[in-house]
């Protein structure tokens, strides 16, 4: 077993979102650090996607077990505002999974994120562009409620955050 | 600068006001669960309780390391008169009408609190200040988008509204109650002060009113109903703490 920030990072890739599991921690873009403390130390920086998410201390406790069932010790995870998360820091990767999932990926944007952007959303089912947002709120606090009026069908989306 | 015990102070009053507006609002919106008049405002009202709790266990969690207690202790086990929101908070969330005028004055108060709380000196604050504006420009959106279309929608729908934005005006006027520590907080470059604050969300909302077609009440003219920072409260507020904190009492050291 070799232990180092790479390792450390491609176990991270095995802990998915417990709400979306086709998207990783590292693909959501939520692990702000990573430090290998040697002989076999890690210490691991996340931020929350949304502030109220009920995922947040589940999160912690993933990465924690994760790392430890690789042999790591001790194993330090915090949770941090230092690095604000947005939807830009999502990889391409992660932006895929979530489509995988069902959901129409949030799109990337610059500088202030014009909420118009949702009126927008094309249909993660047949690709249409000719939807419109039913509620900017849905089921869980990352996602909106969209209509889709090419296939008829109702399709949620990862909400853009700035 | 240098923090003296004063600023410090300072620091935590304004901490305890955005906490404990958050804490409360955020229960009041998740009164909603289940009698939104429609499904997706039930569920809108019920996810920004959820933002609104969160953000306030952060701000809990900065309180905590300023020296006061854990964010549980203090969110579960003061009585009203320890609390620090603005009356406007804790009314009982009555007709649709209300709720969502509330949230339209309430909401932008605090989206212009945390743009200008983005450039505080106090690293801790201005953090999470630039964590929370991705989530609150939703609330002041969805708040905006109702009145705008209740303001097109019948004559009762455009009369109810304006109604209760005259009623409740001096309530909104009520979040910009002063604290002790306003010159503290300003020249330590922590906060803008409530005044500065006031300034910005007045013109803020009457833009916004008047552009979707409603008459904005003159500042002059309302009286504002302060006490709440101060701990002074209505009948509403120790019913609400009271429902609350009901299972925390029960047994305050279980472990969840």
């Amino acid at each position: 077993m070799i232990f180092s920030k790479e390792h450390i990072q491609s176990e991270l890739e095995k802990v998915m979102d417990p709400e979306i599991p086709t998207i990783s921690v590292v693909d959501l873009g939520i692990v702000t650090e990573i430090e290998f403390i040697a002989p076999a130390g890690a210490r691991i920086q996340l931020t929350p996607t949304f502030s109220g998410c009920p995922a947040l201390k589940i999160l912690e406790t993933m990465v924690k077990e994760q790392l430890e069932s690789a042999g790591y010790s001790p194993v330090d995870v915090k949770t941090s505002f230092e690095t604000q998360w947005n939807t830009n820091m999502i990889s391409e990767k992660g932006l895929a999974a979530l489509h995988k999932h069902g959901l129409a990926p949030p799109p990337r944007f610059e500088g202030y994120l014009e909420l118009d952007v949702l009126s927008d959303t094309a249909c993660p089912l047949c690709g249409s562009r000719n939807t419109e947002m039913r509620s900017m709120f849905g089921p869980t606090l990352c996602r909106s409620l969209h209509y889709c009026k090419n296939c008829l069908n109702g399709f949620e989306s990862f909400k853009p955050v700035d | 600068m240098e923090l003296t015990e004063r600023h410090v102070e300072g620091l935590k009053e304004l901490l305890y006001k955005m906490a404990d507006d958050q804490l409360i609002i955020g229960h009041r919106n998740s009164e909603w669960t289940g009698l939104g008049p429609i499904l997706e405002e039930d569920i809108a009202f019920s996810s920004m309780a959820q933002d609104k709790i969160g953000q306030s266990h952060a701000l809990f969690e900065l309180l905590n390391g300023l020296g006061e207690n854990e964010p549980d202790i203090v969110a579960f086990t003061r009585n009203s008169n320890q609390f620090h929101n603005c009356q406007l908070v804790e009314l009982p969330i009555g007709e649709y009408d209300f709720s969502l005028v509330r949230h339209f004055y309430f909401d932008h108060a605090e989206a212009l609190r945390f743009e200008a709380l983005m450039d505080s000196s106090f690293e801790p604050l201005s953090m999470i200040a630039r964590k929370y504006k991705g989530e609150i420009k939703y609330h002041t959106l969805h708040a905006d988008s109702w009145l705008k279309i209740l303001a097109k929608g019948t004559e009762e729908s455009f009369t109810r509204i304006q109604n209760n934005i005259n009623e409740f005006f001096p309530h909104a006027l009520g979040i910009f109650e002063q604290g002790d520590y306003e010159k503290e907080l300003i020249e330590a470059d922590i906060f803008i002060g409530e005044e500065a604050l006031r300034t910005r969300w007045y013109e803020k909302i009457s833009a916004l009113l008047t552009s979707f077609g409603y008459s904005v009440p003159a500042l002059d003219s309302a009286t504002p109903i302060y006490g709440g920072r101060k701990g002074v409260h209505t009948p509403s507020l120790q019913p609400l703490l009271d429902e609350m904190t009901e299972v925390f009492s029960i047994d305050p050291t279980a472990e969840w």
